[in-house]
């Protein structure tokens, strides 16, 4: 249903009480800015200087692009190991063999329930116990991103898997292929179309989570945004801090475009039978989101 | 085990933190996300639009980056503060923060449910003479209320492990944070984490059951 159905095509007197709350609406609106603007205004947020740095090519080149390098290398590393977790895990699920299908479907479960922030703390916590000493931050934050996504997509992978007809995989066997070449070369190529956007989804959550790293101390954009622009630059934290923000929505946008673009393609393809799984991202949220279990 | 045992009371205090920011954030963002969803479908072009850009903005940004800049920029910077107590402040700054933050998810929610409403009970509600508002109240939104308890579930879920984020607004209570410190005395011990983890399930797994048996209670026989 379409929201325009909710009320009719406006009669005068529909139109008059619409044009009365658009009025209000918009007043509201402006005091809500106004009220902003003259807060930020109070404490001297709208002096030049200091949004002046974000206009010098240094301090993009020497802070902002480290910090977002730092983000996509640990949401890039998270999102390979994610995928490959995802895909075992969410295989093994599918097992014929007891043995395989219910460890696995425990250690998913598991990692789903926990939240992330704790599991990516007790990582950096033991690495260093058990490694010897040495920076563990990156490697914390990706194998907890890893755990945590993996074990969604985990699931993303087993209902991709299942939403192939059966008629598929009938078909398949009777043809004398074997479990290997029935999911290999009938039901993954299908499944994949089907699961792509929620894939690309989980992927959104997955750079939204980096952001963690900041608790743990490694060097993000948030980290630069938060603590080492405002520490160079004094009193530029919350220009900072609405910069880095615009640079996480757009990013996230554009993942979200991708993944409602795909939806959409996997929606008129003709090559699956599989109907695109619903995505975990869409009601999921950050640092810990989770189906019901 | 040991640490376990010894940490219980400050690690019990700790998570009781999470479960008090929980239950606040539950009801305001509840609260909100209703709100926020009436404007996503109302006749009134300005606040659909706010009600768009708002979700967009805030569900893109990292939960961790809302926390850090409720306090940092918000409380320390504008000057926007709940209470002269630091704590009672902080615990505010996180509530404002995490409800935010949730009612974005809450109304998309709310909004897939709306979705599901068949055409005709809009259209009889139109017939009959309702207006917007009161077709939204008494017709629309609570039939897509009872479609979306499990994913209101989710959310909430989501939402209870969210508040371990508490500590990026710089409030230093939650059990996140008394974890981290015990293994700043102690080091990293496996049975407080297990602990902790366990903690967690005993609230988000009956949740998860309860609105599981509560969607299947009131779903729309169609």
């Amino acid at each position: 249903m379409s929201s325009t159905v909710l009320f009719d095509a406006p009669g005068p007197r529909a139109r008059l009480r619409n044009n009365a709350l658009t009025l209000v609406a918009v007043i509201a609106l402006a005091a809500v800015a106004y009220f902003v603007y003259v807060k930020f205004d109070q404490k001297g947020q709208w002096q030049g200087k200091i949004w002046k740095p974000f206009t010098e090519a240094t301090t993009w080149t020497e802070f902002i692009i480290p910090g977002l390098l730092g983000t996509l290398e640990a949401a890039g590393l998270g999102a390979v190991c994610a995928l490959a977790f995802g895909a075992v895990f969410g295989l093994a699920r599918l097992s014929d063999h007891r043995w395989i299908r219910i460890p696995a479907g425990t250690v998913v479960e598991t990692f789903r329930a926990i939240p992330l922030l704790l599991l990516i703390f007790f990582l950096a916590y033991l690495a260093p116990s058990v490694l010897g000493s040495g920076d563990y931050t990156l490697p914390a934050l990706v194998l907890g991103l890893t755990l945590y996504n993996g074990s969604v997509l985990a699931e993303v992978v087993r209902a991709g898997v299942l939403a192939v007809p059966r008629g598929q995989s009938e078909a398949a066997y009777a043809i004398g292929l074997r479990k290997g070449g029935v999911m290999r070369l009938v039901l993954l190529p299908q499944a994949v179309t089907a699961m792509m956007p929620a894939i690309v989804s989980q992927l959104v959550v997955l750079l939204k989570d980096t952001a963690l790293g900041y608790i743990i101390a490694y060097v993000d954009l948030l980290n630069y945004g938060f603590k080492i622009i405002p520490a160079v630059f004094f009193g530029s934290l919350v220009p900072a801090a609405i910069v880095i923000g615009v640079i996480y929505i757009g990013l996230n946008m554009a993942l979200s475009a991708l993944a409602t673009w795909l939806e959409k393609r996997s929606r008129r393809s003709r090559k699956t039978g599989a109907k695109p799984i619903a995505a975990p991202g869409v009601i999921g949220m950050g640092a810990g989101a989770g189906l019901p279990q | 085990m040991d640490d376990l045992i010894e940490y219980a009371p400050d690690l019990a205090a700790g998570f009781l933190v999470n479960v008090k920011i929980a239950l606040v954030c539950a009801v305001i963002s509840l609260v909100l996300g209703t709100v926020l969803v009436s404007f996503r479908v109302s006749p009134t072009p300005v606040l659909r639009a706010a009600g768009t850009v708002y979700v967009n903005v805030v569900r893109n940004t990292p939960l961790t980056l809302v926390l850090a800049f409720s306090a940092l920029g918000l409380s320390d910077t504008i000057g926007l503060t709940f209470s002269d107590e630091p704590s009672t402040n902080g615990f505010w700054l996180v509530v404002l923060g995490l409800s935010a933050y949730t009612a974005t998810f809450v109304g998309e929610a709310l909004r897939s449910g709306i979705n599901t409403v068949p055409l005709g009970q809009a259209e009889a509600a139109r017939a009959i003479g309702l207006t917007f508002l009161q077709s939204l109240r008494l017709i629309i939104l609570p039939q897509a209320f009872r479609a979306v308890v499990a994913p209101l579930g989710s959310v909430m879920i989501a939402m209870i492990k969210n508040t371990t984020v508490a500590l990026a607004a710089g409030y230093l209570a939650d059990s996140a944070f008394v974890m981290k410190d015990t293994f700043d005395d102690t080091g990293v011990s496996i049975p407080i984490f297990i602990g902790l983890v366990l903690a967690f399930m005993a609230v988000t797994l009956p949740v998860g059951f309860f609105t599981g048996w509560l969607s299947r209670r009131l779903a729309v026989v169609r």
